[in-house]
C-alpha cells in the first residue's frame, strides 16, 4: 500500500492533476459513470440497504449528477482566485488570493449513503486539483466494490484509487501522511482520525452526526399540519430508514397539538409506505445485525409499551423495522440520549413550544435543527438562540441539495464544510500572493533610525496620509520624542 | 492584587472551573451583542494607546527589541487590526443572503455567522504582544469568551498582558492564564470550542492531538524555512535592503516569516553578498554586535541552538560575513554563509535567528525544485523582473503566502489570509479571516408550506422518477418535458 500511495504522490507532483483539462476530464468521466452505470448503482444500493430505486436516485445518484454539473460549470471561475484590495499606500503593488490543491487527500466515507458520501467529497477533491484515495465503508460491500470498479474504469487510476477494507485498513491508511483527510462517520472514529492526523499536522474535515430535533409548532392551518407531517414522515423513514446524519432524530411538540400531529403522521405513513412496508420495499433496511440489535434495545426501556403509538414490529431475518412512533419516552433512556439512526421516532411533548429552545440548547450541538412554524418570532429566536450545523424552517433534509449553503457541523457534530464551492474550498489552500515594485522603496522602513523615520512609520501604519505629509514638511508634533530620547 | 498573594497552582481542576465559568458567561449571551464586542475592541485599542511605553519596556526586557520595531510591528499592527475590526464588524456580523436553486424551489437561504463559544489562544514569544492580541481581536469580534495563554519565554510581556487585560477588558469573559508546560497541559485537557496556536510544529502536534479528544477545531500558525529566490536582473540595492529588513529587521531573524535562506545563481552570488554587506554596514554600523537596532537572542536555549548550527566544521568555513557572538549579552551578529552543505543542520532546521545561508544553483529554475523538496514553508519570496519566472514561482511553489520583490509585507495586509499549509500550519487569520476563524457559519434555509411538490415522496412511480430527474437537473425545459411525458 505504501508503494501505491507514494506512486500517487509522485504522480501528483508531476503537476497533471493541477491542469484544468485534467480536472474537467475526470468530472466528465464521473458524470458518464453515473449515467451509464445508474442501474448497477441502484441495484447495489438495493442490495446493501434495501433502498427503493427512486429513493436511491433521489438521494444519491441525482444529487451527484447535479453537483458534477455545478462543478464543471464553475470550475474555471473557482480556479481563478480573487484579487485582494490594498490600501492606497501600497501603490504599484498587487495582492491576490490563489487557490491551489493540497496534494494527496484521503476520503473516508460512511455506509448509509455510500455513493453520495464517497463521491460528493471526491468531486470537490478533483475540482480542486488533488489526487485522492477513497476508502468506502465495508458495511455496504456491494456499493464499495462497485465504486472500486467504476472509478477504476472511468477515472485516472494514477491519481484516484479506491482501497476497500475494514477498520484495519483504515488504521493502516491513517498511518500514512496525507495533505487532507475528509471523514464522514461517527464521533468515536472521528476522534481516532483526528488524533492520527495530528501526528502529520494534516488538516481534517469531520462530518459527524448528532440528535437532530424537529420542533413542530401548533400550526393553525390544517394544510400546514398535513405538509409538516408529510415532510417529517418522508424525511425520517423515507431516507435510508432514518439512518442518516441529518435525519430527524426526535420531534418536540406542544402537549395539546401532539395528538393532531401523530394522527396526521400515521395517515402519511400508510399513504407513503403502504399497509405492508416490509413487502413493498418502500422503506430501506437496517444495515446489519449489529445495528438491528442496537435499535431493538432502544425500545427496551420500562414502560416502552405505554409510549409506543405506532409501529414497533421488527424482523431480524430481513433486517426490517417498521416505521415506529413513540410519545414521551423517559429523557434518561438510551433512545433519548444516543443518536437513534433508525426508523424510531420519539415525540417529546412540552408545555409551550418555546421550551424547546432550552431543551435543544442543553444538549450537544446537532448537525441540523428543523423547525416547522409560521411564527416569525419563534423562527428568529430559534435561529439566534440555538447552534447547529444548519437550521431549516418548514422542511427537513433538503438542505443537503442546496449547493449555495455550506453543509457541515459544529461542536459535537463536526467541523469543516462542503457542497458546491465549499467542496472546492475544503480541498484547496488559499495562497496569499503579493507583488511589489522596486520603484516604491520607502526609505523610512530601514535603519539607521531617525526620529523622522519613526514618525513616518507610525503615520504609514495608520494609513494617515495627511499625517505623513505633515511629517515630511516638518510640521507634525509628536510624542514620539520621549520614546526617541529614551532609546 | 495577584502579585502579593502566593501563586495558586493552576492545575486541571482550576482549568475545568475556568472553562465552566466561561461557558456560563457565554450562555448568558453577554459576548454576543454588537455593543459588547465594540466596547472590548475599543478598550483594547485604548490599552495599546495608553500603555505604549510599558509595552516597549516589556519587549526591551524580553528581547532587547528596538523600540521602533515594537512600535512598527507590534503596536501599530495591533491598532490597525482593531481599527479594521471596528470599522467592518457590523458588516461581518450581517447574515449573508445566498441564492437558491430550482432543487429547493421555492426557498430562501442565508449564512449566519455565530460565535463558537469558549476559545483558547496560545501565543508565541517572538512577537509576544502582537501574536497574543491579534487573535484575541478576532475572537472578540466573533463574540466568543477567551482564554489567552501567553508564552512564558517572554515573561515581562506575559505578566504585562495579564495585568493590562485585567485592567482594561471585561474580566468575566476574557482571561489570561500565565505559565509554562504544566499550565498549558492543564488547559489542553479541557474541552474548548476552538484552539488557536502560534508556535512550532512539535507543540502544534501536541495541541492538535489534545484537541482531537474533544473534536475541537484548531488553527495552527507554525513555521518553516522561508526561502528567498534572487534573480540577477533586479534593483539589487532595493532587494538587499528588503531582505535585510525582513531578516534582521524582524526581531533579528526570530520571526516565522523571516527569510530563512537565499537561493541564487553561482554567478550572481558574489554581487548579492556585496550588496548585502554594504547595506548591512549602513543599517547597523561597524559593530553590529553592539547595535541597539537589533534584537538579542531570546534566551540561552536558543543561543546554544544557534551556536550549534555554526559549530559544524563544514559550516563554519562558509561564513562570509559576521559570525561574532557574545554569550553574556545573548547576542549574535548578522551572519551570512555561502553554500553550507545541503545536509547540514543549518539547512535542515528552521533557523529562527540572524544566520542567513546562501545556496547557489546553476540555473535559477532549479531553486523551485530545491524549495519543493522540503516541507511547505509559511512564506516564500522571489526577487525578479522576469514575468515568466514570476508566473512559474506562483504556480509551482506552495507556501502559506508568497511575496514577489519584497519580504514579510503580506503580514500587514489585512485583506490577505495569513496562515500556513502542510507543515507550516492550517487555518488563517487577519482582517475578516480572523472573524471567520472564530465563527461558525450556519446555513439557514427557509421553506414555506404552500408549494409542495409530490415528486419527492413515496409511493414512488415512474412518473415521479422522471420528474425528479428533471427537477434535480434544474432546467426548466427539462421539467416541462417531464411533465408532458416527453423525457
Amino acid at each position: 500500500m505504501e508503494r501505491e500511495v507514494s506512486g500517487m504522490r509522485k504522480y501528483y507532483e508531476s503537476g497533471k492533476t493541477k491542469e484544468a483539462s485534467w480536472r474537467e476530464s475526470q468530472l466528465k468521466g464521473l458524470r458518464s459513470a453515473l449515467m451509464e452505470k445508474e442501474e448497477d448503482i441502484l441495484k447495489a444500493l438495493k442490495q446493501d440497504l434495501g433502498k427503493h430505486h427512486v429513493e436511491a436516485f433521489r438521494d444519491e445518484v441525482g444529487i451527484l449528477g447535479r453537483s458534477i454539473d455545478v462543478a464543471l460549470k464553475s470550475l474555471r471561475r473557482w480556479m481563478a482566485g480573487r484579487e485582494a484590495k490594498l490600501p492606497k499606500i501600497a501603490v504599484l503593488s498587487r495582492a491576490d488570493i490563489v487557490p491551489e490543491p493540497l496534494g494527496l487527500v484521503l476520503i473516508m466515507s460512511s455506509w448509509n449513503f455510500p455513493f453520495g458520501l464517497s463521491l460528493e467529497p471526491l468531486i470537490g477533491a478533483i475540482a480542486a486539483g488533488n489526487a485522492a484515495v477513497l476508502k468506502p465503508s465495508e458495511m455496504s460491500p456491494a456499493c464499495s466494490s462497485l465504486l472500486a470498479t467504476i472509478l477504476a474504469s472511468y477515472l485516472d487510476n494514477n491519481a484516484i484509487k479506491v482501497f476497500q477494507g475494514g477498520p484495519q485498513l483504515g488504521q493502516q491508511l491513517l498511518c500514512q501522511k496525507w495533505d487532507k483527510i475528509f471523514f464522514t462517520g461517527s464521533a468515536q472514529v472521528g476522534r481516532i482520525v483526528m488524533s492520527a492526523a495530528a501526528q502529520h499536522l494534516t488538516p481534517v474535515t469531520l462530518e459527524l452526526g448528532g440528535k437532530c430535533p424537529a420542533v413542530v409548532d401548533s400550526l393553525s392551518a390544517s394544510w400546514d399540519t398535513q405538509v409538516a407531517a408529510k415532510r417529517i414522515v418522508s424525511a425520517k423513514y423515507g431516507s435510508c430508514a432514518g439512518q442518516a446524519c441529518i435525519a430527524i432524530d426526535y420531534v418536540i411538540v406542544e402537549r395539546n397539538f401532539a395528538p393532531v400531529l401523530v394522527e396526521s403522521m400515521k395517515a402519511w405513513i400508510n399513504k407513503m409506505f403502504g399497509e405492508n412496508p416490509k413487502e413493498n420495499n418502500s422503506v430501506a433496511r437496517v444495515v446489519n445485525k449489529q445495528h438491528f440489535s442496537r435499535l431493538k434495545n432502544l425500545l427496551d426501556y420500562p414502560e416502552a409499551k405505554n409510549s409506543l403509538v405506532f409501529g414497533g414490529s421488527m424482523d431480524e431475518d430481513s433486517l426490517f423495522i417498521e416505521p415506529t412512533i413513540l410519545v414521551d419516552p423517559p429523557l434518561e433512556s438510551e433512545i433519548m440520549r444516543e443518536e437513534i439512526f433508525g426508523p424510531l421516532l420519539p415525540i417529546i411533548t412540552v408545555e409551550k413550544i418555546e421550551d424547546s429552545i432550552q431543551f435543544i440548547k442543553s444538549r450537544p450541538k446537532p448537525l441540523a435543527i428543523y423547525a416547522f412554524t409560521n411564527n416569525k418570532t419563534l423562527q428568529r429566536r430559534m435561529s439566534s438562540e440555538t447552534s447547529s450545523g444548519s437550521i431549516v424552517f418548514n422542511d427537513a433534509i433538503v438542505q443537503y441539495v442546496a449547493d449555495t449553503i455550506p453543509f457541515g457541523g459544529v461542536g459535537g457534530s463536526g467541523f469543516g464544510k462542503y457542497h458546491g464551492k465549499f467542496s472546492f474550498d475544503t480541498f484547496s489552500h488559499e495562497k496569499a500572493v503579493m507583488q511589489r515594485s522596486f520603484y516604491t522603496d520607502f526609505w523610512f522602513r530601514h535603519p539607521p533610525w531617525t526620529l523622522n523615520k519613526f514618525q513616518l512609520l507610525q503615520a504609514a501604519y495608520n494609513l494617515d496620509y495627511f499625517g505623513m505629509l505633515l511629517v515630511l514638511l516638518g510640521l507634525k508634533k509628536t510624542r514620539r520624542y520621549s520614546i526617541w530620547a529614551a532609546m | 492584587m495577584s502579585s502579593n498573594e502566593s501563586k495558586k497552582v493552576f492545575d486541571e481542576g482550576a482549568a475545568l472551573l475556568l472553562v465552566d465559568e466561561l461557558r456560563g458567561i457565554f450562555a448568558s449571551g453577554t459576548t454576543r451583542s454588537y455593543e459588547w464586542r465594540v466596547s472590548q475592541l475599543k478598550a483594547l485599542s485604548k490599552l495599546v494607546d495608553d500603555r505604549e511605553q510599558q509595552i516597549i519596556e516589556a519587549l526591551r526586557s524580553d528581547l532587547c527589541k528596538p523600540p521602533l520595531e515594537t512600535v512598527a510591528y507590534e503596536i501599530a499592527m495591533l491598532k490597525n487590526s482593531c481599527r479594521v475590526a471596528l470599522k467592518e464588524l457590523k458588516h461581518w456580523m450581517k447574515p449573508e443572503k445566498v441564492k437558491t436553486s430550482m432543487t429547493t424551489f421555492p426557498s430562501s437561504a442565508e449564512i449566519v455567522s455565530e460565535p463558537l463559544g469558549v476559545v483558547l489562544i496560545i501565543s508565541a514569544w517572538n512577537y509576544p504582544f502582537l501574536l497574543s492580541l491579534d487573535p484575541v481581536i478576532g475572537a472578540i469580534a466573533a463574540g466568543n469568551t477567551v482564554v489567552l495563554k501567553p508564552s512564558e519565554i517572554a515573561p515581562a510581556t506575559s505578566s504585562l498582558l495579564a495585568k493590562l487585560l485585567e485592567e482594561y477588558m471585561d474580566n468575566s469573559s476574557i482571561k489570561v492564564v500565565e505559565g509554562a508546560v504544566d499550565e498549558t497541559s492543564a488547559l489542553l485537557q479541557q474541552k474548548w470550542d476552538k484552539i488557536f496556536y502560534t508556535g512550532n510544529g512539535r507543540v502544534g502536534r501536541i495541541v492538535m492531538a489534545a484537541a482531537a479528544k474533544h473534536l475541537t477545531p484548531v488553527v495552527l500558525e507554525l513555521g518553516g524555512k522561508s526561502p528567498v529566490v534572487v534573480d540577477s536582473d533586479i534593483n539589487l540595492r532595493v532587494a538587499a535592503r528588503r531582505i535585510i529588513a525582513g531578516k534582521w529587521g524582524c526581531n533579528n531573524g526570530q520571526a516565522c516569516i523571516s527569510p530563512d535562506y537565499i537561493l541564487t545563481t553561482k554567478d550572481f552570488a558574489p554581487k548579492l553578498i556585496d550588496a548585502l554587506k554594504t547595506e548591512l554596514g549602513k543599517f547597523y554600523g561597524e559593530n553590529p554586535l553592539e547595535s541597539k537596532d537589533l534584537s538579542r537572542i531570546v534566551n540561552m536555549n536558543h543561543f546554544a541552538r544557534l551556536r550549534k548550527l555554526l559549530e559544524d566544521d563544514k559550516v563554519a568555513g562558509k561564513i562570509v560575513y559576521g559570525g561574532e557572538k557574545d554569550e553574556s549579552k545573548l547576542r549574535i551578529a548578522p551572519t551570512i554563509l555561502l553554500d553550507a552543505p545541503r545536509n547540514s543542520l543549518i539547512m535542515k532546521e528552521e533557523i529562527f535567528g540572524p544566520l542567513l545561508p546562501i545556496i547557489t544553483v546553476n540555473k535559477l529554475e532549479e531553486s523551485f525544485d530545491v524549495i519543493n523538496s522540503g516541507t511547505k514553508p509559511l512564506a516564500a519570496y522571489l526577487f525578479t523582473n522576469n514575468k515568466k519566472l514570476r508566473e512559474q514561482f506562483v504556480t509551482t511553489v506552495s507556501a502559506g503566502g508568497l511575496v514577489v520583490n519584497d519580504t514579510t509585507v503580506h503580514l500587514a495586509t489585512h485583506t490577505l489570509p495569513f496562515g500556513g499549509v502542510g507543515d507550516s500550519g492550517m487555518g488563517s487569520y487577519h482582517g475578516k479571516f480572523s472573524f471567520e476563524a472564530f465563527s461558525h457559519k450556519k446555513a439557514v434555509l427557509y421553506r414555506g408550506f404552500k408549494a409542495d411538490a409530490s415528486v419527492r415522496y413515496p409511493p414512488y412511480t415512474k412518473t415521479k422518477l422522471r420528474l425528479l430527474k428533471a427537477l434535480i437537473g434544474g432546467s426548466i425545459l427539462g421539467i416541462i418535458r417531464a411533465i408532458f411525458g416527453w423525457s
